[in-house]
């Protein structure tokens, strides 16, 4: 790709082919300014960090620096291409300002110290704290970017060493619900299909899944199959006008919040014209009577009125649905950030399985992830579940972890839920959460309603522990900042949202003293005197391999058997997909091609929750539903979102992820390509609105909610009208206010409201009420 | 006949859960979850409370349609008393009281839709088993709400 402008061209050249075939390679390669291949010293095997697509590369190392990356094309997710991201942001790695020694917080500022100054004072006031209150004064609030043997020997310190309850993962902002859908229509998570079904669909649903920005390589993969013979038809739900949308055969433009009504619509066409597969339906699920009684109510007319989507649109889309023969669902923050975020999710699963089709090639449900390594939060239990799927509410289960981890099972919280991380925010609000380590991720931007996120994380009472390679705008209000090692600097797995494990070496040293996160875990645990019932050490391992080999033993048996997979398997050639295990050596392309579920009451992961009021459902409600090995079909009426436009705030204000960034921007705000091509935040307004408000391209607008306020520029689009949108990547880490504006916002968290799904807890960033005005001062 | 005093007890036990899940959503604004929540559970009630003032019509009864929306003279004695009870203990323990308040009254609701029930089927009035049929679901998933909002508080209110 020697010569092409990847910032002007993000998807590259066209490789195009036919369904059924293979994928064509193509290998991108970007080196530092004046190094050329034959200088290259050693490539080290890894995949991206910076999208959630799994993308497999080569780190390019000169002199014991990283000078580059090469695609690898040996690998089954991306054939050798690489995103607009991978080829630029590893230049991040070697800022200048990335964290070198631990700080710590004296007289109100922070100052450099030695690691066992820093530990030591996060060990003491741990034990203060265990001594005052118990294990409900700490929690731990990690990440989707992390390695999965970290997030797994985190799950082990904090559930089963400490023992308290508060573990989750900023996952939880991005994909929470995708795992809720799935517990709830296959009561386990899991992901369904592969990324292979690209390669065989005749239909490609993406319902608010901009794939094009989010995982760049995966739509080239939908662009080459478009390119080709007998291309796919796409189907895009999308309130903008995505690059999908532009390559879409019908896109439809829903009112953000309410994607239920339109699913149901959906439903209920493909119901009423019998487009269903009686047979799987029989054979393989319960609930479709319910399901089919509950969308009578939502025949296209009623659906186009709620959502301002044409009737006939709706009939048309669910004509193709129910057409397909060989139908990909995909979905994305579009649904999972928005109103009824799991039911909306799980109305995409119903069709899939009412229609029969999964587990099959072309038939599948991808529902995504937003970060790299968020698959992995999800299955060790870092981010609000148990880990490897087990099911809180099965004493057995627990029973069983406790045996893996040597414990009583009483040492393991499993009263309620784990807390996800809303709740652990108004326990850190009401005072009882003391002491919070938050480890690679930035709630002082990510999280909604910023400015009483910052009155929270600043309170003097809360002891404040960052884990980070840069000095976010959290690690400035921090007590404790430990510098830590990243991508490209030690070594670990992490699987994408097709189940592919990859293998990341470290390719050179972290800088300074930082250390990886998997060693700042361990140190913790020794330090704190952390034992199991035998009085050994309760964390065995001591490095990533050791620490896999543990997390593999935690796996057996279960729906992410990672068993037969070694660090030296997954050297050389293409990621592995789990389950591998004896049974499947080889790894598992597509979950369920029997038509066999998780589901059974003894072995899947969850009963259910309500989908309206998110409550748990116990053993016996569950099983009155008889789902053993089935997958259960789950209806939900459309619920109106909690805020409304108004006269005074008239707009929908909706947030996402953009091409060139990737969440807060500490990395890509820090690569020269990515921030000269996305330097500042913006307002997209459409044209109707723009005319009414009297904007014009370029102006300088102020976003109101009732929680507070932005300036940023307009960019008119044809997003449709009534609707906003705000990337959400841009904090303050790189302007004068440091943590927090400095006069005017920029953060499109400052009007965000404070609401989450009920079932999957995920926050909701797609339904706030704003008002749009010009303005002309008050710049930062 | 006793159906016209039972249309009313329901009305009067379902209007009072709904006018318990708006206050106790204005008084938990900050427990964001108990805010939203409760304003659409309070939603369901208010919703049965006019399908059974309809319905009562035809056994004599005029029940008002809005009762679930109003706030009576024995709410705001319930309401001083509670502003006391706030100030003696915590925030979170006056949300476990009033959740479990919650529970109580929607399994005083679910009651009432039983004994609604049985007698529908003892005069083989299909409109009125249908409406004790498609509502007392949600009354039931209300409960489950409430008990599981309990369950999920209670340890770190009480332990911390």
């Amino acid at each position: 790709m020697a010569g092409t402008d990847r910032i002007a061209e993000p998807w590259g050249a066209r490789r195009p082919y036919g369904p059924g075939e293979t994928w064509p390679e193509r290998v991108d390669t970007h080196l530092a300014e004046g190094v050329s291949p034959e200088d290259v010293d050693r490539w080290v095997q890894t995949a991206s960090l910076l999208h959630s697509n799994g993308d497999a590369m080569d780190i390019a190392v000169k002199d014991g620096r990283i000078v580059g990356v090469r695609g690898r094309a040996a690998d089954r997710v991306n054939h050798g291409r690489l995103g607009v991201k991978d080829l630029y942001g590893w230049q991040a790695n070697s800022a200048p300002d990335r964290l070198t020694r631990p700080l710590i917080r004296e007289g109100g500022r922070l100052v450099e110290t030695d690691w066992d100054t820093a530990m030591n004072r996060i060990v003491q006031r741990t034990q203060e704290l265990l001594e005052e209150q118990g294990p409900s004064a700490i929690g731990f609030y990690t990440t989707g970017q992390l390695f999965a043997e970290e997030y797994y020997t985190l799950g082990v310190v904090a559930h089963g060493g400490l023992g308290t309850n508060h573990v989750d993962g900023n996952t939880r902002l991005c994909t929470a619900t995708a795992a809720a859908a799935l517990k709830a229509s296959f009561a386990s998570d899991g992901q369904p299909g592969s990324y292979t079904d690209v390669d065989h669909a005749d239909v490609i649903a993406l319902y608010g899944h901009n794939v094009a920005e989010t995982q760049s390589v995966l739509w080239m993969r939908m662009l080459d199959r478009l390119a080709g013979p007998n291309p796919p038809k796409i189907i895009c739900v999308d309130p903008r006008p995505t690059e999908v949308a532009r390559h879409a055969a019908l896109h439809l433009a829903p009112l953000p919040g309410t994607n239920v009504a339109l699913m149901n619509g959906l439903l209920h066409e493909i119901v009423a014209n019998d487009w269903v597969d009686h047979a799987y339906i029989e054979a393989h699920t319960v609930g479709f009577e319910e399901l089919a009684k509950r969308v009578q109510d939502y025949p296209p007319e009623v659906v186009a009125e709620i959502c301002d989507v044409p009737a006939d649109q709706i009939r048309e889309a669910a004509s193709i649905l129910g057409h397909a023969e060989r139908l990909l669902s995909t979905v994305l923050q579009g649904f999972y950030q928005s109103n009824q975020a799991t039911a909306a999710a799980v109305q995409v699963n119903n069709i899939n399985i009412i229609r029969g089709m999964l587990g099959k090639p072309g038939c599948g449900i991808l529902q995504m992830n937003g970060q790299p390594t968020a698959e992995n939060t999800r299955e060790c239990g870092a981010d609000g579940d148990m880990p490897a799927f087990r099911n809180w509410t099965n004493d057995a289960h627990v029973k069983d972890l406790a045996k893996v981890w040597n414990v009583d099972p009483m040492d393991i919280p499993h009263y309620s839920p784990p807390t996800h991380v809303m709740q652990m925010m108004r326990y850190a609000e009401d005072g009882s959460i003391r002491m919070l380590w938050v480890s690679g991720t930035n709630p002082a931007v990510s999280l909604p309603e910023l400015p009483r996120i910052r009155s929270i994380l600043q309170q003097e009472r809360l002891f404040l522990v960052v884990q980070d390679i840069f000095l976010s705008e959290t690690a400035q209000l921090a007590d404790v900042v430990l510098p830590a090692a990243t991508w490209g600097e030690k070594t670990g797995t992490f699987t994408n949202v097709d189940r592919t494990v990859h293998l990341s070496e470290k390719a050179v040293d972290p800088p300074g003293e930082a250390k990886a996160d998997l060693e700042i875990f361990i140190d913790y645990a020794h330090r704190l005197g952390l034992k199991d019932k035998d009085g050994e050490p309760l964390v065995k391992w001591h490095d990533a391999e050791s620490a896999f080999e543990a997390w593999k033993e935690c796996s057996r048996g279960r729906p992410c058997d990672y068993t037969g997979l070694t660090f030296e398997k997954l050297r050389g050639g293409s990621g592995i997909q789990w389950p591998c295990n004896d049974e499947h050596p080889d790894g598992t392309e597509r979950l369920y091609e029997d038509g066999k579920f998780f589901s059974a009451p003894d072995y899947c992961e969850s009963y259910g929750r309500d989908l309206v009021t998110g409550a748990p459902l116990d053993e016996t409600e569950y099983k009155a539903l008889n789902p053993s090995g089935k997958a259960i079909l789950k209806a939900a009426a459309y619920v109106p979102a909690h805020e409304l436009p108004s006269e005074d705030f008239p707009f929908i204000l909706i947030t996402g992820r953009t091409l060139y960034h990737f969440h807060t921007r500490t990395k890509t705000g820090r690569t020269p390509e990515l921030q000269a091509a996305a330097p500042d935040v913006w307002v997209e307004i459409s044209e109707a609105d723009a005319a009414v408000v009297g904007i014009s391209e370029g102006d300088l607008l102020e976003v109101a909610s009732p929680r507070g306020s932005l300036q940023a520029k307009a960019r008119i689009t044809r997003i449709r009208k009534g609707v906003v949108f705000v990337p959400f990547h841009y904090g303050y880490w790189d302007t004068e206010g440091g943590h927090e504006p400095d006069g005017a916002g920029r953060a499109a968290n400052e009007l965000t409201i404070t609401d989450w799904d009920a079932c999957s807890k995920q926050p909701i960033f797609k339904t706030a009420a704003v008002s749009v005005k010009r303005t002309t001062g008050g710049i930062r | 006949m006793k159906i016209g005093l039972a249309l009313e007890e329901l009305h009067r036990s379902e209007a009072e859960l709904a006018r318990e899940l708006l206050k106790i959503s204005e008084r938990h604004k900050v427990d964001h979850e108990v805010f939203h929540l409760a304003r659409d559970l309070a939603g369901w009630s208010q919703r049965h409370v006019r399908e059974i003032a309809e319905i009562a019509k035809h056994y004599g009864q005029d029940l008002d349609p809005d009762a679930g929306t109003k706030r009576g003279p024995v709410d705001a004695l319930v309401e001083k008393g509670s502003e006391l009870a706030g100030h003696l203990k915590s925030p979170g323990l006056l949300l476990l009281r009033d959740v479990r308040e919650v529970y109580i009254k929607a399994a005083g609701v679910s009651v009432d839709w039983e004994l609604l029930a049985q007698a529908a089927q003892g005069i083989k009035h299909k409109d009125l088993l249908d409406l004790a049929k498609r509502n007392h679901p949600d009354t039931l998933r209300q409960m489950r709400w409430a008990n599981s909002k309990l369950k999920e508080s209670a340890t770190q209110i009480l332990v911390s």
